[in-house]
């Protein structure tokens, strides 16, 4: 363990803020979890940092403006509140790191390219699609060129929250733009599907990519290590059906199981994106001590 | 049943539904020729798009010949009377197709989501009133939840804007009472029309659509020759007569969409319309009706039989749009043979 922990903390106390906030408590090694605000005073993530005795407020960003000791943020409102937060944070010299759409930084997957965006003061963690797809996608590209990645996000419908929902537009658009950014396909295309089965399904994920060398046995070993890699931050992470090869098309499926503590397992969509978070908050804090914060 | 020249409008989806059918691969010459019959004939409106709906050409649903607006622009040339109509699923597409659409001739929205999912859809339903499209709305395999359940999916769809709330029976697994429960608490506690959107699966096509009829739906839907996905559709040339003998109105002339059926679609088909064994599980087990020559692809490709593919994904309870959930069952059904 490392003896010098860098002060974070959560803008939203909703369920993401909540359940990110459990995870940093329990397993970060660089970051300790300062502050948590929210604007409601009645809230039970509040409430629940309260019990862990986390300081915590209702006051919104200006509480954590307030407080000079915190060095990373995690957005955890909406892409909206964010694009207010930013510049404040940025004017404090506080990393974002933004778990809404707002899309303000980088798009960060940390098995791919956080060490591009290391110093960012905003780093944006796309969409649950996108963590869950594009180390896939990225593996395949590191083999041969892919001309098309396609992906189909399937989630329970109880995982998806009412932000998902009325901005299904921006998921689709948002995951597509990643898969070819940071997954390096030509072109990229992504599906949502809602599925409210009871009991609920697993976060599932199909990869389709259209590739230009059929190196069968280097895509598989490239997929196999990414997931492995992708396991080190998300345990619920599992390679499904491992590449089935079509000629030039290649089909991989994820399979994404919550870590079921504060979230239900089959919320591996919120999962994975608080993982990331809590993987890239600690390397960006490990960066910060490494600095001599 | 007092039809006393009530009014019924027809929406032909031949090239929307049937394009599953024909594994999308509909030319320009097939989209100018039937939408032309279609509009000489008098249908209300004309279905065009993917099988899947807007953007829906992909790995996952099978690849269009030309794109959307390829085939929205060629049928608007020869459009004259009928409104052209685009499908849209949310997840699929999005606003910006629905743009284009619009930009290509597009005078009906008809926005898409599986029945328990009506939220996902307000983005588009308010954006397609908002450009001055009459928007049609569907509740897609509305067999799978009791009539209260989509009554309420109904109402947040009229709340949104919806000028017309479909039942939508994408399984072909409901039965006659089925549709009159559901079509009739909406036509009892929706103030906008409501539609109902059959498939053959069963042989229920038009005895359901008469059903929905009787309860009070005013807009329904067919394709020439049942061309569609499972069994495929109510056939329009048979619903126009059926309708006009009960006295209907439905503004479709009946020589005309025979001539339509027979002289223009027959000779395209691939293979004949009809319900196989496949397309009676998918009834049957209540299985989206698009699954099917997917699942004869899948089954080929990893030697397992149709039947055992169709029945697995009835059991997992999978939603339209799952198609590669036919590639991960016959994956794990071949690895059970296996071992």
């Amino acid at each position: 363990m490392s003896e010098k922990k860098v002060a974070v903390a959560i803008i939203g106390p909703g369920n993401i803020g909540t359940d990110l906030m459990y995870k940093i408590q329990k397993y970060a090694r660089f970051m300790k979890l300062k502050l948590m605000v929210g604007i409601f005073p009645d809230s039970a993530g509040l409430k629940r940092a309260g019990e862990l005795g986390i300081e915590n407020s209702s006051e919104g960003i200006e509480a954590l403006l307030r407080d000079r000791s915190v060095r990373i943020a995690f957005e955890a409102t909406t892409a909206s509140a964010h694009a207010k937060n930013a510049p404040l944070l940025a004017k404090t010299g506080i990393t974002a790191i933004d778990l809404t759409p707002a899309a303000v930084g980088p798009y960060v997957c940390p098995v791919v390219n956080i060490d591009e965006h290391i110093n960012a003061p905003n780093i944006n963690l796309i969409t649950c699609g996108a963590q869950a797809t594009v180390p896939i996608v990225s593996a395949i590209s590191s083999v041969t060129k892919v001309k098309y990645a396609e992906i189909v996000a399937t989630i329970a419908s109880k995982s998806a929250g009412p932000g998902t929902r009325q901005n299904i537009d921006e998921f689709t658009q948002t995951t597509a733009t990643a898969l070819e950014i940071v997954g390096k396909a030509e072109k990229g295309k992504a599906i949502i599907i809602l599925n409210p089965a009871e009991p609920p399904i697993l976060m599932r994920n199909t990869i389709y990519t259209v590739v230009e060398e059929q190196k069968k046995d280097e895509i598989v070993a490239a997929v196999e290590t990414v997931v492995q890699k992708v396991k080190e931050y998300v345990p619920g992470y599992r390679l499904r059906v491992p590449p089935i090869f079509d000629e030039e098309k290649v089909t991989t499926m994820i399979e994404v199981e919550g870590a079921g503590e504060f979230l239900p397992e089959y919320a591996g969509n919120l999962d994975i994106e608080t993982s990331a978070a809590l993987a890239v908050g600690d390397l960006v804090a490990k960066h910060l001590v490494a600095e001599g914060v | 049943m007092s039809s006393s020249g009530r009014q019924i409008r027809i929406i032909d989806t031949t090239l929307r539904d049937g394009s599953h059918a024909v594994r999308h691969k509909f030319t320009i010459e097939d989209v100018k020729a039937i939408a032309s019959a279609l509009d000489e004939a008098g249908v209300y409106g004309i279905e065009i798009s993917h099988g899947d709906g807007l953007a829906g050409s992909s790995i996952q649903y099978g690849w269009a010949l030309h794109s959307d607006e390829e085939r929205l622009s060629a049928a608007n040339e020869v459009v004259k009377n009928s409104k052209i109509a685009v499908l849209l699923l949310p997840g699929i597409g999005t606003r910006n197709d629905l743009q284009r659409s619009f930009e290509c001739g597009a005078k009906i929205a008809r926005i898409a989501t599986h029945v328990t999912e009506a939220d996902i859809s307000e983005q588009h339903i308010k954006m397609a009133k908002d450009m001055g499209l009459e928007v049609m709305t569907f509740l897609m395999l509305s067999h799978m939840v009791p009539p209260g359940k989509v009554l309420e999916q109904a109402k947040l769809m009229e709340g949104y804007g919806a000028d017309v709330v479909y039942v939508v029976d994408s399984a072909g697994a409901m039965l006659p009472d089925d549709v009159r429960a559901k079509v009739g608490i909406l036509k009892e506690h929706l103030s906008v029309e409501v539609g109902f959107h059959a498939h053959e699966n069963l042989g229920l096509a038009i005895g359901n659509t008469l059903a929905a009829i009787s309860e009070g739906a005013t807009v329904v839907d067919g394709t020439l020759c049942g061309l569609g996905a499972g069994a495929g559709n109510t056939p329009t040339e048979v619903l126009v007569a059926v309708l006009d003998k009960l006295g209907y109105k439905t503004g479709v002339d009946l020589y005309k969409i025979m001539r339509a059926a027979e002289e223009i679609m027959r000779p395209r088909m691939p293979r004949p319309q009809v319900i196989d064994r496949a397309s009676l599980v998918l009834g049957y087990a209540g299985v989206y009706s698009s699954f099917l020559l997917h699942t004869y692809k899948a089954a080929e490709r990893f030697k397992v039989a149709p039947l055992d593919i169709l029945l697995e994904l009835g059991k997992l309870k999978v939603v339209g749009g799952q198609e590669d959930m036919i590639v991960d069952v016959a994956y794990e059904l071949a690895r059970g043979n296996r071992e």
